[in-house]
């Protein structure tokens, strides 16, 4: 095996790796995703993820024809997501009374990196989210 | 030596490509609402995806495949915008909220307009 060989290899294989954490971690969000664009947002990025797979495999069989097969793939996610965002619209209403960020927000966000920044601004606009409230 | 070079490059590349997904699934994990995470999703992933592809066409090592591969990533680069706008328009004229801790929502004027 020639060293470009295997420096080719092992990269193919932490990137598979590191692709399979991120679909894993792309379907958890998909089967939690609070509202249904949650969900659309999330498969509309397995389908990304799924032609990273696409293009590892391309190139650790050598055919070429992958490629073609990723580029249908993205056009048919790509309209799968302005058809499902057509259907959001066309669902009206919110019939499934998604919860407040409050409700959710606080178990995996707060106590990191975003507490610093509120405290810096918060004097400045409090009303902002009753006032959003209203006009909804 | 032009071999090595080749392939050092395009490892790079499928490596970049790689951490850009990852860094996408977490954004998407991490984020508070459905706008930021759109942020994250269709701009790290899109990139992801892309390099991986323009990978693809520099190891085959042929004009055509190259061009391909540069086709494929030009049109993924051209499309994830439009849906990620048409998703958030959709969010956000059904009145989607933000989340709690969002300190400037520019769009609370126009909610109406859209």
């Amino acid at each position: 095996m020639t060293p470009a060989a295997m420096i080719l290899s092992s990269a193919i294989w932490i990137a598979l790796v590191v692709l399979g954490l991120a679909f894993l971690l792309t379907v958890r969000r998909v089967v939690i995703g609070p509202t249904l664009p949650d969900r659309v947002v999330a498969l509309d990025m397995l389908v990304g993820i799924v032609i990273g797979f696409i293009a590892l495999i391309a190139i650790r069989t050598g055919f070429t024809l992958y490629i073609d097969i990723a580029i249908s793939l993205g056009l048919v996610g790509f309209l799968a997501t302005v058809a499902f965002a057509r259907f959001i619209l066309a669902r009206g209403g919110r019939a499934p009374a998604p919860p407040q960020p409050a409700d959710f927000v606080p178990a995996g966000l707060v106590p990191t990196a975003q507490s610093p920044k509120p405290s810096g601004k918060r004097k400045a606009e409090p009303p902002a989210p009753p006032r959003r409230k209203k006009s909804r | 030596m032009i071999e090595l070079v080749l392939a050092i490059l395009i490892a790079t590349l499928i490596l970049v490509g790689a951490a850009f997904a990852l860094v996408a699934a977490i954004g998407l994990n991490r984020l508070p609402d459905v706008y930021t995470r759109m942020h994250a999703a269709s701009k790290a992933g899109t990139v992801g995806s892309g390099l991986m592809l323009i990978a693809v066409g520099l190891h085959a090592g042929d004009v055509a495949t190259l061009a391909r591969a540069l086709a494929g990533f030009f049109f993924f680069v051209l499309t994830a915008p439009i849906s990620a706008h048409l998703l958030a328009m959709a969010a956000l004229k059904m009145g989607y909220p933000l989340a709690s801790h969002t300190v400037r929502d520019e769009m609370q004027n126009h909610r109406e307009a859209i």
